[in-house]
């Protein structure tokens, strides 16, 4: 064999091999989380609450508390994140805002969530007086959030055919009318995508809610907008850090990490669901 | 619509575009406002250069961060050194050397992992990478800066892996022929054509993957054993994103402690948005041939 | 898209109303981590007797705890350490909760089986750094301690006369973590509250004791809301001394040490 072709298959050898071990390495790390936490894991863990002097563990106060921060991020960032993107792509005129804006989506999306945890522990538990409540947590969250809102929204924007534009433009529908009749329900794939992989940050988040929404693990209430704005506790990537760090439970924390590989994978196929409609449109 | 509807339709759209701008200078007036005034008190040097940081001590608290940041940037490299190759190589064989069905599966499995909280990853470290460190190495305890960068490295990979193959994706089919055409081997085009124009995407994922490791605050604080040490590969260390997470509850507010983890704050700051602004740059210099 | 707006708008309206006064049906507590077995059976005794109480407990350390109660962040702050001179001068007010001890933990299979205080100081402060040195196995000893700020910390270091002198191998963030990393390591050493061992560590046998108060921390300035000044009369009257001993700590009437 010629030495080119050795040196060819060398290269390709070593292209299979990078990406066996990759592969490889992440596996076990998801095999051995699951493998560890699934014998934890039970309906009674899933749906109790943990209690000492009735001795039981439960992880339902979090799971409540991760769709609540879910849904307030999201009713918080998808007005403006959205909003922000319509204007960018349909409406801005001055090019360096445009640029500007991108450039600030691109930086906001790179800071560290443990200045975020900074901000919104100076700012909307001390100075806003919140204290360290869900709100807070998920108010910080939705100003973390917005940038992935934001790219997401203005790249499907993009891809709205500009037939639809220059027909309604010619029949002499205004501008926001046709926006909001044509230009937006064609991109509304685009917009939800942004809002799974938001969830997706959401759920992943653990600095920012340690030091805004509070470690506890008690069950909170909801019934009254009064008792709902004071809810405080952990979601469940903080409860997997209080378990592992806090109570030295790694059985609880494995248990925890189990769900949070199902719920990572879950947001994954439903934004992959998603993704492959916003191409096909 | 009245033609008022559409202005104030206008309007709202356009608060909403200026909160995104707004927002980041906010964010960077926060820092600067509430960073600088500690440095400047504390004295930049002694601030940057300084190696000692106890900042709990009552009478003569110090806050010099050279251990954190040194633990920072050293942490950031290896974590780059290890996973960038191995990220390259993959992307590389997933936009072109992989077989449609293989490069189907590693590409979920890269993002799933590129989902998974830090938490978990901080969790498997703590339980497996850390006694096994000690026992390997025979060490008192196996939180260290390697512990760290082990765990930094597989968190980036997923994010280095996808960024680099979008970029190689990307790169027009007619390089590649003409390369062809002239008689190179496929591995030969791939690694001389294909990635050398893929330069300022490849940049992007590698700037995108140091980015992430230098801002990690939770996977780090539960293996790096946390003294701000002046950073050894095989002892115990405080990052930058560590020193804020371990004190920031702990300083009064409006203290000089606080202000000096704000400063801290500041400094992440500053290299986040360096990174952040090194492909912009690179592409303007002409990334691309 | 207009109905969208006005939710938007209705919701920053009740975000900002939220931000003048908390419901009377909330305590958040947030301090000591050393403290949080003691407190956890406390606010399940409360929330048993007051059902429409809900009390929250956020374990982040004393230092932490008491920052909260001074600047209002929590309504009332955990601190497993006397308060300082400027703290009270700040405005913070200290209510002793019960007596504690700090304990030293080894790992199980650890041979040494007693210490005296002249030997924890020399493997605290680092001059003592193989167990061989002290008839164990010959091991590097790794000394675990909690961060600055900590009050296991501060007490521990007070006590022995060693603050700020501490080699540590690593510092960990709250009690449980300095147990669950002694449990996994046979080089380990650390500090930990009585309250919070269980059988995964061996307590070492000390000829000295390490008492501290655990203190529940209220600022002078920050009026304790309805629901917040009936847990803190539940948790230091006799009800609430009822339940302590089921987290292995001293009411309070126990006296000074």
């Amino acid at each position: 064999m010629n030495p080119r072709h050795i040196r060819d298959f060398a290269a390709k050898a070593l292209l299979w091999l990078s990406a066996g071990a990759v592969s490889a390495l992440l596996l076990a790390l998801a095999g051995y989380a699951g493998f560890r936490g699934a014998p934890e894991l039970s309906w009674r863990f899933l749906t109790g609450q943990e209690s000492i002097l009735g001795g039981t563990a439960g992880i339902l106060p979090s799971v409540v508390n991760t769709l609540v921060v879910i849904a307030v991020s999201l009713a918080v960032v998808l007005p403006v994140g959205v909003g922000a993107a319509v204007y960018l792509t349909e409406y801005a005129r001055n090019r360096l805002f445009v640029e500007g804006a991108a450039f600030a989506a691109g930086v906001l999306s790179g800071v560290p969530s443990i200045l975020y945890a900074m901000i919104g522990a100076l700012v909307f538990c001390d100075k806003l007086g919140l204290q360290k409540t869900l709100l807070a947590g998920s108010l910080t969250l939705s100003i973390m959030t917005l940038p992935t809102v934001l790219r997401t929204t203005q790249e499907s924007l993009k891809a709205a055919p500009l037939s639809y534009r220059e027909g309604a433009l010619g029949l002499g529908a205004g501008k926001w009318p046709m926006i909001r009749t044509l230009i937006l329900p064609a991109s509304v794939d685009g917009i939800v995508t942004g809002c799974i992989l938001a969830a997706g940050r959401v759920v992943g988040e653990t600095a920012v809610l340690m030091y805004t929404a509070g470690l506890s693990m008690v069950m909170q209430d909801f019934s009254s907008l009064q008792s709902a704005l004071d809810a405080s506790g952990a979601t469940l990537s903080t409860a997997l850090y209080v378990y592992a760090k806090e109570r030295a439970d790694f059985g609880a924390a494995f248990a925890v990490a189990t769900v949070l590989l199902f719920l990572t994978a879950a947001i994954n196929s439903l934004a992959a669901a998603v993704g492959r409609r916003v191409r096909r449109v | 619509m009245s033609r008022a509807g559409e202005r104030a339709a206008q309007a709202v759209l356009f608060l909403c575009a200026l909160a995104a701008v707004a927002l980041l200078l906010l964010l960077t007036a926060f820092f600067l406002s509430s960073g600088l005034p500690a440095i400047r008190e504390i004295g930049w040097k002694e601030f940057l250069l300084g190696r000692v940081w106890d900042s709990a001590d009552r009478a003569a608290p110090q806050f010099g961060i050279l251990p954190l940041l040194l633990a920072s940037i050293y942490g950031a490299a290896g974590a780059a050194a290890l996973a960038v190759p191995l990220g390259l190589l993959t992307a590389l064989f997933l936009a072109r050397a992989a077989p449609k069905g293989v490069a189907a599966c590693v590409r979920q499995l890269v993002r799933l992992l590129a989902g998974v909280p830090s938490v978990v990853c901080g969790l498997v470290g703590m339980t497996v990478l850390v006694p096994f460190l000690r026992e390997w190495l025979d060490l008192p305890a196996g939180d260290s800066l390697l512990a760290a960068v082990l765990v930094l490295a597989v968190m980036i990979l997923p994010p280095v892996v996808e960024l680099a193959e979008d970029a190689l994706a990307a790169v027009p089919a007619a390089y590649e022929e003409a390369s062809f055409a002239l008689g190179a081997t496929e591995t030969e085009t791939w690694f001389q054509v294909t990635l050398p124009a893929a330069g300022s995407g490849v940049l992007a994922a590698v700037a995108l993957g140091i980015g992430r490791a230098v801002g990690e605050a939770m996977a780090v604080l539960m293996v790096a054993g946390n003294v701000a040490n002046m950073p050894t590969l095989l002892g115990s260390v405080r990052l930058l994103t560590t020193g804020i997470a371990m004190e920031f509850g702990y300083a009064a507010a409006g203290s000089l402690r606080q202000r000096a983890l704000l400063s801290i704050g500041l400094v992440l700051f500053v290299l986040v948005v360096l990174m952040n602004a090194l492909p912009h740059l690179a592409r303007r210099k002409g990334g691309r041939p | 898209m207009k109905r969208g707006y006005a939710f938007g708008f209705l919701l920053l309206a009740a975000v900002l109303a939220a931000c003048g006064g908390r419901a009377a049906g909330t305590v958040n507590l947030d301090g000591s981590s050393a403290m949080g077995e003691t407190v956890s059976v406390l606010r399940e005794a409360f929330t048993e007797k007051r059902p429409g109480i809900r009390v929250n407990c956020s374990g982040s350390g004393s230092g932490a705890g008491i920052e909260g109660a001074l600047s209002g962040v929590c309504d009332i702050g955990l601190s497993s350490r006397a308060l300082t001179a400027e703290e009270i001068a700040r405005g913070a007010e200290g209510h002793l909760l019960a007596w504690d001890e700090i304990v030293v933990a080894v790992h199980p299979d650890n041979p040494v089986q007693t210490m005296s205080a002249g030997t924890l100081v020399d493997i605290f402060t680092g001059r003592l750094r193989r167990w061989s040195g002290l008839g164990g196995e010959d091991r590097p000893i790794a000394v675990y301690g909690r961060e600055a700020g900590s009050g296991t910390r501060d007490a521990f270091e007070g006590t022995l006369g060693i603050a700020g002198q501490c080699a540590y191998t690593n510092e960990y963030g709250s009690t449980g973590d300095v147990l669950g990393n002694v449990a996994g390591n046979p080089n380990a050493i650390g500090y930990v509250s009585r309250s919070a061992v269980d059988e995964t560590v061996a307590v070492v046998p000390l000829d000295c004791l390490l008492r501290r108060p655990f203190l529940l921390v209220t600022c002078r300035d920050n009026p304790l809301s309805e629901a917040a000044a009936a847990f803190l009369e539940f948790a230091t009257g006799e009800e609430g001394a009822k339940y302590l001993p089921l987290s292995g700590v001293a009411p309070a009437w126990e006296g000074r040490p």
